[in-house]
């Protein structure tokens, strides 16, 4: 497969990707023929409100889910509905919510050794200790309980378990909207020099075009399942989207005009 | 010397309340401490635990703390009240201390508790979080063959049971255990059903680990809690339909001192020597409440709704 | 210091709400919490927001105001004054009579605070009676007019339905119709739009607007979004471990100047003015440990 860059393979490639709930009459199509790729070592931003189905995207590549259709491919290597477990080296998730995404009864120790001796990894002493320098917490939060961390230091660790499989691609949901607003920062920024030091690639999940802006190099904007428009981040920054759903995202998220507010209407 | 002493009391505690735990080991035990803690700070719950205590060691030091031999017959000395000779409950029908056949009891009690404990919870955890986590047709058979159990009152299933196995202590004890197991399951199914849905077991499925390994690493440490509170308050019952089979004449055998029997010899009596069949039914009271206070304290320390940590 | 702040008709003399020295207390373990430590301002007939991050005391101050701090926790404070009428010497009947209508509050999530048994309709209504001495179908036809106040289309239908039935927008609108209907004079809005899409946020943001501004009703705006605050608000209130550490009007207030604010300020990402890092807020000890400001006028 040939990527966007001209020769190099596409970290992550997905085309017409269907997601369904339900079945017969009830079904629900979550994801309506997504196709998108993402360059190896981009940062890529997939944006919408509840319901855009870009959660949903993420957990179907990441092979949480089970009802889709379409290709995914990953590293130009097309995935079957079971992943093997080289796949889970190569690709891995960090969820949203800090205080549900860890276990609550295991130790900071025990989430991260876990993974390690699943797939082998020998080390796993050495290992730990250095993810943990990685996310910036030092070696007293190793044998720690959830209960015990604050919600910037579970998020740390959320993406300590997610690096520390070494995989090439992040794939992180809405990782940040739990988050205070200074905390938000750290982690932003911890990302970021995470993606330089280890050279990955990112697929970020939000609803926060002001997170995406700072962080993606290109989105995808969805609505009600399908993408609406793909645009380079400086579109964005220079506020000229061409879509109108995707104006209308941009004037809600500069704060609270009236005048703007009066013009909304439905998408779909 | 006393100075050594105290500095190692001292480094004990500290390493039991310490905020950074250096090793999985001392994460565990200032976990299992804290909560022990906040059990203490319960004064009915610290009684119960008082009560099964004494039981534990009513059955340790039986032999010796019983005045008399619970088999030796006296029939010139039967039915006397209690106090009577140096009988601190009386004797019963064929002149046997009450007092030594209670503390013997006690024994068999903590037998039949302790076996039922550990095994109905054990086998109704695996069915239940199979039967959650799997879905589809492995949870219809399982939840079915749950109901089966389920949908016969206790006593009359154990009945059954006993009635084909033939009478018998230990028998009657199996007769528990197929009769206690299926609300374990339906707790442990119900429990992984919330808890398959969260965030934690996507993100441990997503590296590549198995359904079995999520099932025994992942669900059952957080079914424990609610499976040990149910537990200890579902002993009282035990132990009352262990004395209901004895009542029957399907548990223990005589000349066994088993309390459910005692009372059931009792019967007869009742009206005139009230004491033949109060006293085992004293000890019975006196285990069942200790085993509902124990299993109220533990749901205030363990039940996560009330705010408990460990 | 008196004055009702800059709003409406700016002329009266007592405010619509003062606070003085509030102090909120949580016995714990081996201490007491102090959630509000010394908290002091006035509200008129204007709109004040309150912004903070977790921990901060913003939504404490909020349960306080309506002495809804519940035990083990306890508040006290100089003086809680509802247009000169001290709300701290009131019995919990009288209480109850202010609650819902002279000062009501909107919480975030309408799926925690509607009652899911009950059609949306008649816990408008119900709300409508608890102060007022009407017909049932009087209640009724209040309850609808409200609904159409906030917006939404086909009020009869939605008068009938439960909570599970209306999405997260409506259903913070139907709370809002809930909690006007019985014409308060404040409204404390405890983040009313954050469980909510960002187009959705701005919809009921109108329609609050909107209310606010026809009843002439002072508003208290509590929320994390220091930037949709300053964009809603008249004042902004910054607090931080339990104090006030600034005030300022909310169009100056990119002119901030404690450097908990200004921390805040540059450690949020802009759209429109990309930088390759974002300056991480340094916490300073001090900011806890100083006095907190008069959240004035």
């Amino acid at each position: 497969m040939v990527g966007r860059n001209g020769g190099t393979v596409p970290a992550v490639s997905v085309g017409d990707l269907d997601v369904s709930f339900g079945r017969g009459a009830e079904a629900f199509r979550a994801v309506k023929q997504v196709s998108f790729e993402v360059a190896d070592g981009e940062t890529f931003g997939l944006v919408g409100e509840s319901g855009s189905g870009k959660s949903t995207t993420l957990r179907a590549i990441a092979g949480l889910i089970d009802g889709w259709s379409g290709t995914i491919a990953v590293k130009g290597r097309t995935v079957d509905k079971k992943r093997t477990r080289g796949f889970y080296r190569t690709l891995q998730m960090v969820f949203q919510d800090p205080y549900g995404s860890l276990h609550p009864r295991h130790t900071v120790d025990r989430m991260l050794a876990e993974p390690l001796s699943f797939h082998r990894f020998d080390h796993i002493e050495k290992r730990i200790e250095q993810t943990l320098d990685d996310v910036g917490l030092g070696a007293e939060f190793r044998f720690r309980y959830p209960h015990q961390l604050s919600g910037g230091q579970r998020q740390r660790i959320a993406i300590a378990r997610a690096l520390v499989l070494e995989p090439s691609i992040l794939l992180l949901d809405e990782p940040t909207s739990a988050l205070d607003v200074s905390v938000q920062a750290e982690i932003l920024n911890l990302l970021k020099d995470l993606q330089a030091e280890h050279e990955l690639t990112y697929i970020l999940v939000t609803h926060n075009l002001a997170v995406v802006s700072h962080m993606c190099a290109r989105l995808a904007v969805m609505n009600v399942g399908e993408i609406v428009e793909v645009l380079d981040v400086s579109q964005l920054r220079e506020m000229k989207p061409t879509h109108p759903y995707t104006r209308q995202l941009l004037d809600a998220s500069t704060g609270y005009d009236a005048a703007k507010v009066a013009g909304f209407e439905r998408f779909g | 010397m006393s100075g050594g002493g105290v500095a190692k009391r001292e480094s004990w505690r500290q390493w039991l309340a310490t905020d950074v735990p250096r090793s999985r080991g001392q994460a565990k035990a200032v976990q299992l401490y804290l909560g022990w803690l906040a059990f203490r700070s319960n004064t009915l719950a610290v009684i119960g635990l008082a009560i099964l205590v004494l039981l534990v060691l009513l059955w340790i030091f039986g032999p010796l703390i019983a005045t008399q031999d619970p088999f030796a017959q006296a029939l010139a000395k039967r039915l006397l009240p209690p106090g009577a000779e140096g009988h601190l409950m009386g004797t019963d029908e064929l002149g046997r201390d009450i007092y030594s056949r209670v503390v013997h009891g006690a024994g068999i009690a903590l037998y039949i508790v302790t076996l039922v404990a550990i095994t109905a919870p054990a086998l109704g955890l695996i069915v239940g979080t199979l039967a959650g986590y799997l879905g589809g047709w492995v949870d219809v058979t399982l939840m079915r063959l749950t109901d089966i159990f389920l949908a016969f009152p206790k006593l009359v299933l154990a009945l059954a049971f006993v009635a084909a196995l033939g009478a018998g202590l230990e028998n009657a004890i199996l007769a528990l255990i197929l009769t206690a197991w299926p609300p374990y399951a339906r707790i442990a199914r119900a429990e992984t059903l919330t808890i398959r849905k969260s965030e934690f077991i996507d993100a441990v499925r997503i590296q590549g680990i198995g359904s079995v390994r999520i099932i025994v690493g992942h669900i059952w440490p957080l079914c424990i809690s609610s499976i040990i509170i149910r537990v200890t308050l579902d002993m009282a019952g035990i132990i009352l339909t262990a004395a209901g089979l004895g009542f029957l004449g399907l548990g223990a055998q005589p000349p066994t001192p088993e309390w459910g029997a005692m009372i059931s010899s009792g019967r007869k009596f009742v009206l005139d020597q009230w004491w033949v069949a109060t006293m085992p039914g004293l000890a019975i009271f006196t285990v069942s409440l200790g085993f509902n206070l124990l299993g109220d304290g533990l749901r205030d320390v363990l039940d996560p709704k009330s705010g408990g940590g460990s | 210091m008196s004055g009702g702040g800059g709003g409406r008709n700016g002329i009266a003399s007592t405010p619509l709400l003062r606070l003085d020295d509030l102090w909120v207390r949580f016995p714990g373990h081996n201490r007491v919490i102090e959630a509000v430590r010394g908290v002091s301002f006035s509200v008129g007939r204007e709109r004040v927001g309150i912004v903070g991050e977790s921990g901060s005391g913003k939504s404490m101050t909020g349960r306080a105001i309506l002495r809804l701090i519940r035990h083990p926790g306890r508040m006290s404070a100089n003086c809680v004054e509802l247009e000169g009428e001290d709300l701290l010497a009131l019995s919990e009947r009288r209480m109850r009579d202010i609650r819902g209508h002279r000062i009501s509050m909107i919480m975030q999530d309408p799926k925690y605070s509607l009652n899911p048994v009950v059609r949306v309709g008649e816990q408008i209504a119900e709300a409508y009676r608890a102060h007022s001495r009407v017909s049932s179908g009087e209640a009724r036809r209040r309850a609808i007019e409200m609904l159409e106040a906030v917006q939404i289309r086909d009020p009869e239908r939605v008068y009938e339905t439960y909570p599970h039935e209306v999405s997260g927008g409506m259903g913070q609108r139907i709370m809002i119709a809930m909690m006007l209907v019985p014409e308060p004079d404040l409204l404390i809005a405890d983040e009313p739009t954050s469980a909510l899409d960002v187009t959705v946020q701005m919809q009921v943001l109108a329609v609050i607007d909107k209310l606010v501004a026809e009843k002439g009703m002072g508003l208290i705006f509590i929320s994390h979004d220091l930037n949709l605050v300053a964009s809603f608000c008249d004042r902004v209130l910054i607090m931080y471990a339990g104090r006030i550490v600034e005030t300022c009007r909310a169009a100056t207030l990119h002119e901030a100047e404690h450097p908990y604010t200004r921390g805040l300020l540059n450690s949020l990402p802009r759209i429109d003015q990309p930088v390759e890092r974002l300056k991480v807020l340094a916490r300073d000890e001090a900011w806890s440990e100083g006095a907190g400001v008069d959240g004035g006028t």
